[in-house]
């Protein structure tokens, strides 16, 4: 990234930043991803196992899913995630305007897709009848993509607390590096559920 | 971006906005100066006085096992407490014990190996230990209530831990800490990460780090990797327990082996993490006391590496005897013969490393020579249980036992205590006496043979493990009666390390600076080192850069004075402020977690609807987590800038409120 490039690297005449050039919280944030990505990789699995083993007289997951609601579902997060990259774009350049858009936009359709997925819980729950206690699918769906939701959740209120900060002046270019940390976690989080789309809905159309 | 090159030193005159600090602890000593501390130093010595404080009662709650055991029938205790002893003796000396004291040395001993000020995240890291530390009470809180202590064994098998077969709230407290340890370690260990990748000292390239920073790195790696899976093990229990899921529920197409294969994912990289510190204490000791480098230094880095890597590849030799199939056994068989190959390249290293040296046989070298050779014994043991069929004969016998206790107690621990002897004169200024730091050597080395070596025996002759008695008639009897026995000689040795410790430190003779002549970094501070740790950052021309610096005194001079010149200009030497965020957010964790764990769920004729007093209490945790975090951000990770005199005294603090280093 454009970020780091400039910063110091070893150089003892001027004041230390870091040793490698990359921010200490961009890093943080790529390690933590790692540990994520093992979080997630073993819900997944659970899953993946579990779908092998299903008990006498499960109801079949295809006949619970409406593919063409999650497809509409993961499009929006597909696009949010552009206009993550868009806001990170605009503050890199300072252009806090822009970032105001992107930002809005960005939460805008992760409140969307969190708005499907409930939308998507009831329909299993009151229509067709998949709750999280009477079936092992039940068990692993809600849990998996309930931690999924979790994780927009989360980033969501992140972005919010970003969208005030750009109002109030306490977000700005020299703040960019915060924008940058934030966007990797929002494309994790949409990469992680590309993974779960296949494996949990996709895999059942095969 | 033009905002980030510039230094942050530099950036004074730069419009900011102005950070919502309510309260700006200033304290230096006192209760208040430890709540809101954000010194790796002092975070170090908390973790320290936690895991020793704990080994006070794993240790008696194995000493309590050994009299149950030491004689045939015995009543001493009931099977029912039998089994919380195992199980929280287990769970204490691995997370509240071995594992804390190693983050001790991580957080004091690291940074000041790499030349650093402080960790790259402080406030982090001070969570990190409070977190820990509510963890570890939840964890203990059974013993306080009528529901007892854990009993369900380390592992906590299901479907053992299921609302079924354990309707108490012990299971809930043992699942929940387990969790928070668990966050505590992944927030520690990525903020070592961090650290050690980026704020070395200038010529602190990678293959310059002290062995023990690389040990530091890999272990922080495997918890980071490997936690997430016991997390979400426990977490899929808790969901089984609390609101009544599938996972580990039989009828409903639940697999309980699925516990196993997670909580080994998890258990066995954890064994690593236990044992890299302890080989990373046992590469700063041996090169110092045997006066000369370390034997193929890149190898032992390697090796290192190579362990944890195979580290996660190995998990179902735990699982031989669950009928895995005979592609997959003899799969993990040869993984687990290869990891042995790494460990062994080592234990040549440290051999090459004594040979022709000129051994100086201080406390912490019969330590680490002890080590050495006990962790070989428990190494070679550990090799017989990778062939599968005879694995088969031993799985769950005392043979295991005594296996892992060499590993353990004759690794790890040799190795902490090798560490706490070695790094206390730098810690504390004071000198422990050789004598009876010799004393408890031997005490130690004989109490621990004679406790585990016999075990060995009582294995192959099939005692089983976790059986609270045994008969008469089984030819166990002079085998547990000797272990007992050496359980007690153990004790007594570790008694004697411990009242020595705190006499020195109250009493014991002062010490000079580098009292052993040592090679790191961490050795060029006075001692007790400054809360800013290094008057001037060092340059590092070697590896081992201390012994560098010893011997070209005249150029480190020069180049010292020139950056002491250069930071000054800069504005000093930058320190964090001290923040009660990190402990109102651990705090806010505690009350959170009594609510989902300790808390009955509401009587409907009592609370009609959703809330009661459990969901009120968790929620009630969650907000103060929440508030103390939105503050903490809020106020910013800004320091201020301490200028210092020649000799190192503090000539003033100015208060402008600069951003930390790299931590924009």
């Amino acid at each position: 990234m454009s970020s780091t490039a400039a910063a110091a690297t070893i150089d003892h005449h001027h004041d230390p930043t870091t040793s490698t050039g990359i921010s200490n919280k961009k890093l943080l944030m790529w390690a933590f991803l790692a540990s994520d990505c093992m979080f997630f990789g073993c819900l997944i699995s659970t899953h993946l196992i579990y779908r092998l083993h299903p008990p006498p007289g499960t109801l079949p997951a295809k006949e619970v899913f409406s593919i063409e609601l999650t497809s509409f579902s993961t499009f929006i997060l597909l696009m949010s995630s552009l206009m993550m990259a868009l806001a990170v774009n605009a503050i890199q350049k300072g252009n806090l305007k822009s970032l105001r858009w992107s930002l809005l936009t960005t939460i805008l359709f992760g409140c969307i897709f969190l708005g499907c997925q409930v939308y998507e819980f009831r329909n299993f729950v009151f229509e067709k009848h998949l709750t999280i206690t009477n079936s092992i699918l039940g068990t692993t769906f809600f849990t998996l993509t309930g931690t999924h939701g979790l994780h927009v959740l989360i980033g969501v209120i992140w972005l919010s607390g970003m969208l005030i900060y750009s109002f109030t002046g306490r977000l700005a270019e020299r703040d960019s590096i915060d924008v940058e940390m934030m966007g990797l976690y929002w494309h994790f989080v949409d990469i992680v559920w590309i993974v779960i789309f296949t494996a949990v809905y996709l895999l059942e159309y095969l | 971006m033009e905002a980030l090159a510039k230094s942050d030193f530099l950036a004074k005159g730069e419009e900011s906005a102005k950070p919502l600090v309510l309260w700006r602890p200033t304290a230096k000593t006192g209760l208040l100066s430890w709540l809101t501390t954000v010194d790796h130093k002092r975070i170090g010595f908390l973790y320290g006085i936690s895991g020793l404080f704990f080994f006070i009662f794993g240790g008696i709650e194995a000493l309590l096992i050994r009299i149950q055991l030491a004689v045939p029938n015995n009543t001493f205790l009931t099977s029912a407490q039998y089994s919380e002893m195992f199980t929280m003796h287990g769970t204490t000396m691995i997370f509240l014990v071995v594992m804390p004291i190693g983050a001790a040395f991580f957080n004091f001993i690291m940074p000041l190996q790499i030349g650093a000020r402080d960790v790259a995240f402080p406030r982090l890291n001070a969570f990190s230990f409070w977190t820990f530390l509510v963890g570890a009470i939840i964890v203990n809180l059974g013993w306080f209530m009528k529901d007892g202590a854990p009993d369900a064994g380390w592992f906590g098998y299901a479907p053992l831990t299921t609302r079924t077969f354990s309707p108490t709230h012990a299971i809930d407290m043992w699942v929940m800490g387990l969790q928070l340890l668990g966050v505590a370690s992944i927030a520690a260990a990525l903020n070592f990460i961090v650290t050690i990748i980026n704020l070395r000292a200038p010529g602190m390239t990678m293959m310059r780090l002290p062995v023990f920073t690389w040990m530091t790195l890999f272990t922080s790696f495997l918890i980071i990797l490997s936690f997430p899976a016991i997390t979400i093990a426990l977490v899929e229990i808790m969901m089984d327990r609390l609101f009544g899921t599938n996972f580990f529920e039989v009828s409903n197409g639940g697999l309980p082996i699925l516990w196993q294969h997670l909580f080994w994912i998890f258990g066995h990289p954890e064994v690593y993490i236990l044992i890299l510190p302890a080989m990373g204490i046992i590469s700063e000791i041996l090169p110092t006391f045997a006066r000369k480098p370390l034997f193929g230094y890149p190898i032992v880095v390697f090796s290192g590496a190579s362990i944890g890597f195979l580290g996660f590849g190995v998990w179902s030799h735990h699982m031989f005897t669950t009928g895995m199939g005979t592609t997959a056994t003899a799969a993990f068989a040869l993984m687990t013969m290869a990891i042995a190959v790494p460990t062994g390249v080592k234990i040549f290293n440290w051999i090459g490393t004594l040979w022709g040296g000129h051994l100086s046989m201080r406390t912490p070298m019969m330590f680490a020579i002890g080590f050495l050779w006990m962790f070989m014994i428990g190494g070679l043991s550990g090799i017989m249980h990778a062939a599968a069929p005879a694995d088969a004969q031993q799985h769950g016998s005392y043979f295991i036992v005594a296996h892992f206790h060499y590993v353990l107690i004759g690794g790890s621990l040799f190795a902490l205590f090798a560490g706490i002897h070695y790094w206390f004169p730098l810690m504390f200024g004071r000198r422990v006496s050789e004598f009876w730091g010799k004393m408890a050597f031997w005490l130690v080395f004989i109490g621990f043979n004679v406790t585990f070596f016999p075990m060995h025996f009582l294995g192959l002759e099939g005692m089983p493990r976790r059986t609270f008695t045994y008969d008469a008639n089984m030819g166990w009897n002079t085998g547990n009666f000797w272990s007992t026995v050496g359980a007690f000689i153990l004790a007594v040795g570790v008694a004697i390390y411990f009242s020595t410790m705190v006499y020195t430190y109250f009493r014991g003779e002062r010490t000079t600076k580098d009292p052993w002549d040592g090679r790191t970094l961490e050795w060029s501070l006075p001692n007790p080192p400054p809360e800013y740790n290094f008057q001037v950052l060092p340059t590092v021309h070697a590896r081992d850069g201390w012994w560098y610096e010893k011997r070209h005194r005249d150029e480190v001079a020069r180049e010292a004075a020139e950056h002491a010149k250069a930071e000054d200009s800069h504005g000093g030497i930058h320190m964090p402020f001290q923040s009660i965020y990190p402990f109102c957010a651990s705090l806010g964790i505690l009350i959170g977690a009594i609510g989902v764990a300790v808390i009955n769920p509401a009587n409907p004729a009592l609370y009609p609807g959703f809330w009661g007093p459990k969901i009120a209490v968790t929620i009630l945790g969650g907000a103060i987590m929440f508030v103390s975090v939105v503050l903490w951000s809020l106020e910013g990770n800004e320091g201020y800038h301490i200028h210092l005199n020649k000799d190192g005294s503090i000539r003033g603090e100015d208060a402008h409120a600069g951003h930390a280093p790299g931590g924009h």
